[in-house]
């Protein structure tokens, strides 16, 4: 059992004044717009009422726990894990916890942010602490009404036991008292050997809503005198918008209003979560979103041209060119590089390229926004909350305490929803249309939109000696809005000469954080690249990585080294024997590949067979270290879509641009992977460490890639230097 | 603008809409039934699957006035208690991530079964290709599929 402080202060901690009867008035805004239902569980009772015991959770009088999922729901299950944290230090049996999404609320929970893969990691020790502080306020009212010292008391799943007297009592017997209770400055945590909810696996408390379609998105927000919104944004990134003329529009039925927006007035300070490429944009209001769509259709909108008009093409040939002159100062630099390739025996030197990509969330963009004179209201899909309610107060000239936002669950987020600026339309044209709004996007709307996974280019050289050791490595990258290559990541630190170098385009076409930013695509060429590398010398490629590993581990080359070798060394190890390494079944070829990001270890080998010219992943085995697993079959649940989504991409996905404009702009000519398509099984293992635990929704894509084409490489004898690997030719028609 | 009068669900819904307005839009926003999807809007991803007797359709793609007499079944009509084989397979499997997806593929797999109560993995493969998850989740509706066939 170790201690921790309690950070609480008890103003953010209870926001209750006590009722006539005793009972306590919850003061939560939270409260009143989530009602609550026990999805998870159907055959719970409702208590009558709520004691409110920390910003965490309540507990009604029958015993009943809601505990709030402060963070942002997109698909990565944090809705279920995050409360199961709380649950376990709570000591309640999970049968009888309700879930509640929490709306924004910065007084009580830190970081409401889903991106990074970062959700379980950061909100690991305060969730703990919410449960562990709630569950010794209930047992000090138990020790107050008894007249026993606290330390006599014991619990079990949601019932107070004193061994000496004899006496138990339930949680929710105890709730009104406790919610009373002065906070404690430390809380004891339980021992992770003790865990009972952690590291079982418990089912999506939103499952029985999402199979039986109950509304839970932001598209399935309807209010009282809502009106539908879209925009008009320009259709190339070299234009902007000039004028327009919205008669033919205003005439259709069901239109009302048609104006301009501009997200980015003069004097508001623009955030990261901001990036957008068409600030300004006309609005069209009306009842109904097919009646808006067709307005669309014929509203007249003159664009004026800006910039340069952007093409694949060029942004192919510039990266090419960027890349041919040294940087002035390398990002990191080891012993003498050009002096160790000089007196190679033998150098390999091999480029990888990637296009841009969207990210295609299933559920497009979207946001619901009432703006009054003193307040607003907006609810919808966002990853970002916090960030969106600093923007939105500026760009309607509130305080940002007059703002409130409402997290819906989301269709999906990759990295998309981290840019907000869809809700701040939303918010401005409720203000100027003096109604409430849901603004939609079409999937065309979002798929020009920008905020894309850039385009990269890198180029990796390596040195061998005579025996087939690795003596240097060099790797440069170039990027649309920035450089791929993170330079303190492997094979950095297990070679005695190593440069990396970073080069980045300019471009009027906007780009975001994808899915794994930079690792998505890097991971494919180092771990590509090393195959190879294994190959010229010779070697087996897991033993050849072993041996890079162990180098790092015993005598690390250079400082800040960002990755631990024995923890990346043991994933490798896992899933070798796991698959079995060595040579596949008849038919069938192998690749392999690991990587680390997002601070957590994944290795992955592949097995693929060629049918009637089309691969088909037959099995992937997947070895991750996360730490503790807190949610198992979640867990899986996100290595194997991981793995889908990354094998999708590499293989058929691309967004290519002709005149600034995007040619894919909808599924049709968009390619994503689908059902047939996808590996027939993936098995998952998890090192079991006790570390504490790190993200799962990104480390398994990265890696994947390079696994399919390194066995892709088995099957034909051609390596793959370029995404997707199948042509458009080959796929399309 | 015209009076259609449509069976949704086994219930009777008169909506007064533009004859070319796709039944999606007049599930969600005039039957106020949210459950179908919008995805893509021109027939390529399938979160907008409904059953038009029995069989699947994309609602996206559906004029209205196509609809006629025939009986249109939601997500939200499947079953009475949300039980229906499919639905509790994928309770079972633990199938969705973000969920988004989820009511066109069940109401795809639902069609699919009924039809062939016992699918082989090719036959599953080309029932489910036009339902795209972008969540990834595709093994998990593949095993789902096969266990709602042994539960049906
Ligand atoms: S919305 Fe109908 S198929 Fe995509
Ligand atoms: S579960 Fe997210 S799109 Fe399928």
């Amino acid at each position: 059992m170790t201690f921790v402080k309690t950070s609480y202060n008890r103003r953010s901690f209870l926001k209750v004044s006590t009722a006539a009867g005793g009972g306590i008035l919850l003061g939560f805004s939270w409260l009143s717009s989530c009602t609550s239902e026990p999805a998870q569980a159907p055959g719970l009772t409702m208590p009558e009422n709520w004691y409110d015991i920390n910003g965490f959770l309540k507990i009604g009088e029958n015993g009943v726990v809601t505990i709030m999922s402060p963070n942002p729901e997109i698909g990565q299950n944090v809705k279920t894990s995050m409360p199961m944290i709380v649950a376990e230090e709570l000591d309640v049996d999970w049968e009888h916890v309700v879930v509640e999404q929490a709306g924004l609320d910065t007084e009580n929970f830190t970081r409401q942010l889903a991106g990074g893969s970062q959700s379980i990691r950061q909100g690991w020790n305060s969730l703990r602490t919410a449960g562990a502080t709630a569950r010794y306020l209930l047992l000090a009212a138990a020790a107050q009404q008894w007249g026993v010292p606290v330390e006599e008391l014991a619990t079990e799943a949601g019932v107070i036991h004193h061994e000496k007297s004899g006496q138990s009592i339930g949680y929710g017997e105890v709730a009104s008292a406790a919610a009373g209770m002065e906070v404690p400055s430390e809380v004891p945590l339980k021992d992770p050997s003790a865990f009972k909810i952690i590291g079982s696996s418990r089912k999506n408390v939103d499952a029985q809503k999402i199979v039986t379609g109950q509304p839970l998105f932001g598209l399935d927000v309807q209010r009282e005198g809502m009106r539908i919104a879209m925009v008009a944004h320009p259709p190339a990134f070299n234009l902007e918008l000039e004028s327009f003329d919205a008669a033919d529009a205003l005439a259709m039925p069901g239109i009302e209003q048609v104006f301009a927006i501009d997200t980015a007035p003069e004097g508001v300070e623009q955030q990261w979560s901001d990036v957008n490429a068409f600030p300004k944009a006309v609005a069209i209001v009306g009842r109904s979103t097919w009646e808006v769509m067709q307005a669309r259709k014929a509203l007249k909108v003159t664009w004026k041209p800006t910039g340069q008009a952007e093409s694949t093409g060029q942004h192919t040939a510039a990266l090419a060119k960027l890349m041919e002159k040294p940087t002035a100062l390398p990002q990191r630099k080891d012993g003498d590089p050009d002096k160790a390739f000089e007196g190679a025996a033998k150098i390999v030197e091999r480029s990888y390229r990637a296009p841009f990509l969207a990210h295609n969330t299933m559920e497009p963009m979207n946001f619901f926004a009432h703006v009054q004179q003193d307040k607003a209201e907006l609810e919808g899909p966002i990853q970002t909350p916090e960030f969106l309610r600093t923007t939105v107060a500026a760009v309607l000239g509130m305080e940002p305490a007059q703002v409130s936002i409402m997290m819906t669950r989301m269709g999906g987020g990759f990295g998309r929803r981290l840019y907000g600026q869809f809700a701040t339309q939303a918010a401005l044209i409720s203000q100027q249309a003096g109604v409430p709004v849901k603004l939609v996007y079409t999937r065309e709307d979002d798929m020009t939109q920008g905020t894309y996974r850039p385009g990269y280019l890198v180029t990796y050289r390596a040195a061998l000696d005579e025996s087939g050791n690795l003596i240097a490595v060099q790797v440069k990258g170039a990027g649309i809005h920035g450089s791929p290559v993170f330079a303190n990541r492997f094979p950095a630190g297990a070679v005695d000469h190593y440069k990396a170098e970073d080069y980045s385009l300019d471009s009027n076409i906007s780009t975001g954080a994808w899915r794994a930013p930079r690792s998505n695509f890097m991971a494919y060429a180092e771990q590509s690249f090393l195959d190879e590398v294994a190959e010229a010398a010779g070697k087996d490629p897991i033993d050849f990585r072993l041996s890079l590993f162990e180098r790092a581990a015993t005598d690390p080359v250079g400082e800040n080294n960002d990755y631990d070798a024995e923890r990346y060394a043991g994933v490798l190890k896992l899933v070798k024997e796991k698959s079995g390494w060595g040579k596949p079944a008849p038919g069938l070829h192998r690749g392999v590949s690991a990587y680390y990001c997002h601070n957590s270890y994944v290795a992955q080998v592949v097995d693929v067979e060629i049918k009637g010219g089309q691969p088909k992943v037959k099995k992937v085995w997947c070895a991750v270290d996360c730490g503790i697993v807190v949610n198992p079959d979640a867990a899986r649940n996100q290595i194997e879509g991981g793995i889908v989504d990354g094998i999708g991409h590499a293989m058929y996905s691309a967004l290519t641009f002709a005149d600034g404009r995007p040619e894919q702009q909808n599924f049709d000519r968009y390619r994503l992977i689908r059902h047939a398509e996808a590996p027939e099984e993936i098995e998952t293992f998890f090192v079991d460490n006790g570390i504490d635990p790190t993200g799962l929704g990104e480390p398994s894509l990265p890696p994947i890639q390079s696994a399919l084409a390194n066995a892709l490489y088995q099957a034909t004898g051609k390596r793959l230097y370029s995404q997707p690997f199948m042509s458009e030719a080959e796929v399309l028609g | 603008m015209a009076k259609f009068d449509l069976k949704i669900n086994n219930q009777s819904y008169q909506v007064d809409v533009a004859p070319e307005t796709p039944l999606l839009w007049v599930l969600r926003e005039h039957a106020g039934l949210t459950g179908t999807k919008f995805g893509c809007g021109i027939g390529q991803c399938g979160v907008c699957t409904v059953h038009l007797n029995g069989t699947a359709m994309r609602s996206c793609s559906l004029p209205v006035s196509a609809v006629g007499t025939k009986a249109v079944t939601t997500i939200e009509g499947l079953s009475e208690k949300g039980d229906h084989p499919v639905q509790q397979a994928w309770l079972q499997h633990d199938v969705p991530q973000c969920g988004y997806c989820q009511a066109g593929q069940i109401m795809t797999a639902a069609a699919l079964l009924a039809q062939n109560p016992t699918p082989s993995d090719e036959e599953i493969n080309t029932a489910m290709n036009g339902n795209l998850c972008r969540c990834g989740t595709y093994t998990r509706i593949h095993a789902a599929v096969k266990t709602a066939s042994s539960l049906g």
